[in-house]
């Protein structure tokens, strides 16, 4: 993991004293509320529907087992002893008291965090695949890619007052785990197919919200010493291009898509060549520096199977199945990474209590080299543990209600905070994420019905990815009355889609009756070993829009 | 209006022009639109201003950028960050004259002004009555290193990074 150095250990500190400084000049009246509010989100301070909400920052998911006891130790002290993670890996804290807000982000900076940028029209925490060296997909680390941008990106002079908020989001892996084609920048570490040179595929304007797109590639190989050099470019020219008169359009997606990918491309590439790439870049011994954080730990060497883990495998069907889904095979024989559902059956997705955060620090640190990872999926993960010691880990977990074996399965349903808590909300989502667990509960059932992402978002700003999901739900508010649109198709992988509508919106109550017709088509209509999203590949829509509309047909009856 | 540098509160020199008119003013202050027509006028000892929005492109400016001493972007919110990358850019093409933001900015930003290029702000009346000239003097110590390489001249992280690096290699 990356340690601070005296340099960011001192950015923090003193960004800390200088948010103190802005919440003082808002309180003379030095700062309108108008010019206050860019300067609290950008160091993540929201005013909620109750209370001020805190956004703390997960730099590409990565946490130690002193961070995550210390979030424990704030979600105790500050809040109600609980936290929620979100699709952008951070951990928002919903009820903090303003005045205790500096004292929170002194806390953060003494285990080498902040908030810095997690909301506001700037440059917002990097992302980055949960698996990161741990995958056996992986050309690269993205990590130290990931960091070298945090760091670029953190009060950068020329790029905090951006048209929109920004995104960024890297993966070293064939397999796209960090859904970089729905960021304004995601960035591919790939091998040149002629030279074997490592680089990026730069990936421009995707995103979710209003008017979801797919991110086109605007850089096929980009060497990677030049990284800063071209993300300089594409920032200046999205600063200065970028749609301002209206917020919705602002986006850089919708700058691409309106003077086209060839004309944004040219742009860029003409900036990019005309400004002086050796004074912008990291020299090579910087790069290093932060790649040798990252380096592989020190793992035992380790045969490839564990006798005791095959035995408790075959002797408890339980255990047996948490393995079969929450386990992700490791490049190191003899280590597994292993998912840690935050999804227990009726419970608002992503929160975890102070106590179960101490419970996955303490799995950590015995366990798991002291490292968690956090994934945009709302879940948590051990990344380095010993197959021999997997029994022992799950059950642990299973005394802190952590040890749900749902990870990819029906039941792992991202959802955004929604009404209950977000003051952008249009509708609830949390409760809808509950009713569709308890009714999917089965553990027979989720298995059959197999790999299978409901996303939910309680408005159109689809902090829940709702685009993306296998089944999207939008949770929206018609005539004073939530309704619940219904998409299909959606996918958050390297073959990235954006799901379509498959009819008219739900009353809430309905929702969990649509999904099951939803699934009933699919295993009925399955080929031996299909998915879910490979069904509907291949038969399309229609029997799908078929079933949805029948069972919307019988509800209007009922209401009738 | 009120105007300040790095230094606290300056004195204004320029002065701004009716339409094209510079007629005997040292310093004129002229607007965007007429610049062509004044800088026609121009005497040897006249210094030229111009006022500029944050939407001009790069091409329309550089081949007059030559004949000005000053440069004064346009802000028209503090929330519109155009200016900062249309500085950085005029700087890059090798202005080396004044430059100015005009318009009401938040002391929070006035380090990043100058990292960007700009020399000075000036600010409306309302915005500089309630943020006093301690208040932006002030705020540029708040962070002392930046991570960004070619902002500003304080000496950012990166490139101090390298030179612990080369004096530890030289001493080692």
């Amino acid at each position: 993991m990356y340690r601070y150095d005296e340099f960011d250990e001192r950015f923090v500190r003193e960004r800390v004293t200088q948010f103190r400084d802005q919440v003082g000049r808002r309180l003379s009246g030095s700062l309108t509320e108008d010019e206050f509010k860019p300067l609290r989100l950008k160091n993540g301070v929201y005013l909620q529907l109750h209370a001020y909400m805190l956004r703390i920052a997960v730099p590409y998911g990565t946490l130690s087992s002193k961070q995550m006891r210390q979030l424990a130790l704030i979600g105790e002290r500050y809040d109600r002893g609980y936290g929620h993670f979100t699709t952008r890996t951070n951990l928002q804290f919903n009820w903090p008291k303003l005045r205790d807000i500096p004292d929170i982000l002194d806390l953060l900076a003494d285990v080498e965090m902040h908030a810095i940028q997690t909301s506001g029209n700037c440059i917002r925490n990097v992302t980055a695949d949960h698996f990161a060296g741990v995958a056996q997909d992986e050309v690269e680390d993205p990590r130290p890619t990931a960091e070298l941008i945090r760091q670029w990106s953190s009060l950068h002079p020329e790029f905090d007052y951006l048209p929109r908020k920004f995104k960024i989001a890297v993966t070293g892996a064939e397999h796209d785990r960090a859904v970089i084609k729905a960021h304004d920048i995601g960035l591919r570490i790939l091998r040149h197919p002629d030279t074997n040179e490592v680089g990026y595929e730069v990936i421009v304007g995707g995103g979710l919200g209003r008017t979801p797109m797919i991110g086109k590639v605007v850089r096929e190989f980009l060497p990677k010493a030049d990284l800063l050099a071209y993300l300089e470019a594409i920032m200046r020219v999205y600063n200065l291009e970028g749609r301002r008169d209206n917020k919705y359009k602002a986006r850089v997606k919708i700058l691409v898509h309106e003077i086209g990918t060839e004309e944004f491309s040219r742009r860029v590439e003409e900036e990019f060549a005309r400004l002086d790439g050796p004074s912008v870049n990291a020299d090579p011994a910087e790069v290093a520096r932060i790649a040798a954080y990252f380096a592989p730990p020190a793992y035992e060497a380790l045969p490839a199977t564990s006798g005791a883990f095959e035995a408790a495998r075959a002797g408890n069907p339980d255990f047996a199945r948490w393995v079969e889904t929450n386990l992700t095979p490791h490049r190191q024989p003899g280590y597994a990474a292993l998912t840690i559902s935050l999804k227990p059956i009726g419970a608002p997705p992503g929160d975890a209590t102070s106590e179960q955060m101490r419970v996955v620090a303490d799995l950590a640190d015995e366990f798991s080299l002291s490292e968690i990872r956090v994934t945009h999926a709302q879940n948590l993960v051990l990344p380095h543990v010993k197959l021999s010691d997997l029994f022992a880990v799950w059950q642990r977990l299973g005394e802190a209600e952590l040890a749900t074996a749902n990870a990819g399965l029906i039941t792992d349903i991202i959802a955004c905070p929604g009404l209950d808590y977000c003051a952008l909300a249009t509708a609830r989502s949390i409760p809808i994420a509950q009713a569709l667990a308890q009714r999917f509960a089965d553990p027979v059932r989720q298995k059959e019905i197999g790999v299978l992402n409901i996303k939910i978002s309680g408005c159109i700003n689809a902090c829940g990815h709702h685009h993306v999901g296998h089944i999207g739900i939008l949770g929206l508010e018609k005539r004073g009355i939530e309704s619940y649109q219904i998409t299909l198709g959606g996918d958050a992988t390297e073959n990235a889609a954006i799901g379509e509508i498959l009819g008219p919106g739900l009353a809430a109550e309905d929702v969990p009756d649509a999904i099951e017709r939803i699934v009933s088509v699919y295993l009925a209509q399955r080929q031996s070993g299909e998915s879910f999203i490979d069904n509907v590949r291949r038969i399309g829509l229609a029997p799908f829009k078929a079933a949805f509309q029948d069972s919307n047909r019988e509800v209007s009856h009922a209401v009738a | 209006m009120p105007l300040l540098d790095r230094h606290g509160a300056k004195a204004e020199i320029w002065t701004r022009s009716e339409g094209a008119a510079i007629d005997n003013l040292s310093h004129a202050l002229v607007d965007w639109a007429v610049l062509p027509e004044a800088l026609a006028q121009k005497t040897r000892d006249q210094r030229i201003g111009v006022i500029i929005p944050n939407t001009v492109r790069i091409p329309e400016l550089k081949l007059l950028m030559r004949q000005l001493s000053l440069i004064a972007i346009s802000f028209p919110s503090f929330g519109d960050g155009r200016g900062f990358s249309l500085a950085r850019l005029i700087r890059n093409h090798g202005f080396t004259g004044t430059l100015r933001a005009s318009g009401p900015l938040i002391v929070d930003q006035f380090a990043y002004a100058l990292a960007c290029g700009f020399d000075e702000v000036e600010l409306p009346e309302a915005s500089a009555a309630r943020q006093p000239v301690e208040q932006w003097v002030n705020a540029l110590g708040q962070i002392s290193h930046g991570y960004q390489r070619g902002y500003g001249d304080s000496g950012n992280i990166l490139d101090r990074r390298r030179s612990a690096r080369l004096k530890h290699a030289a001493a080692g």
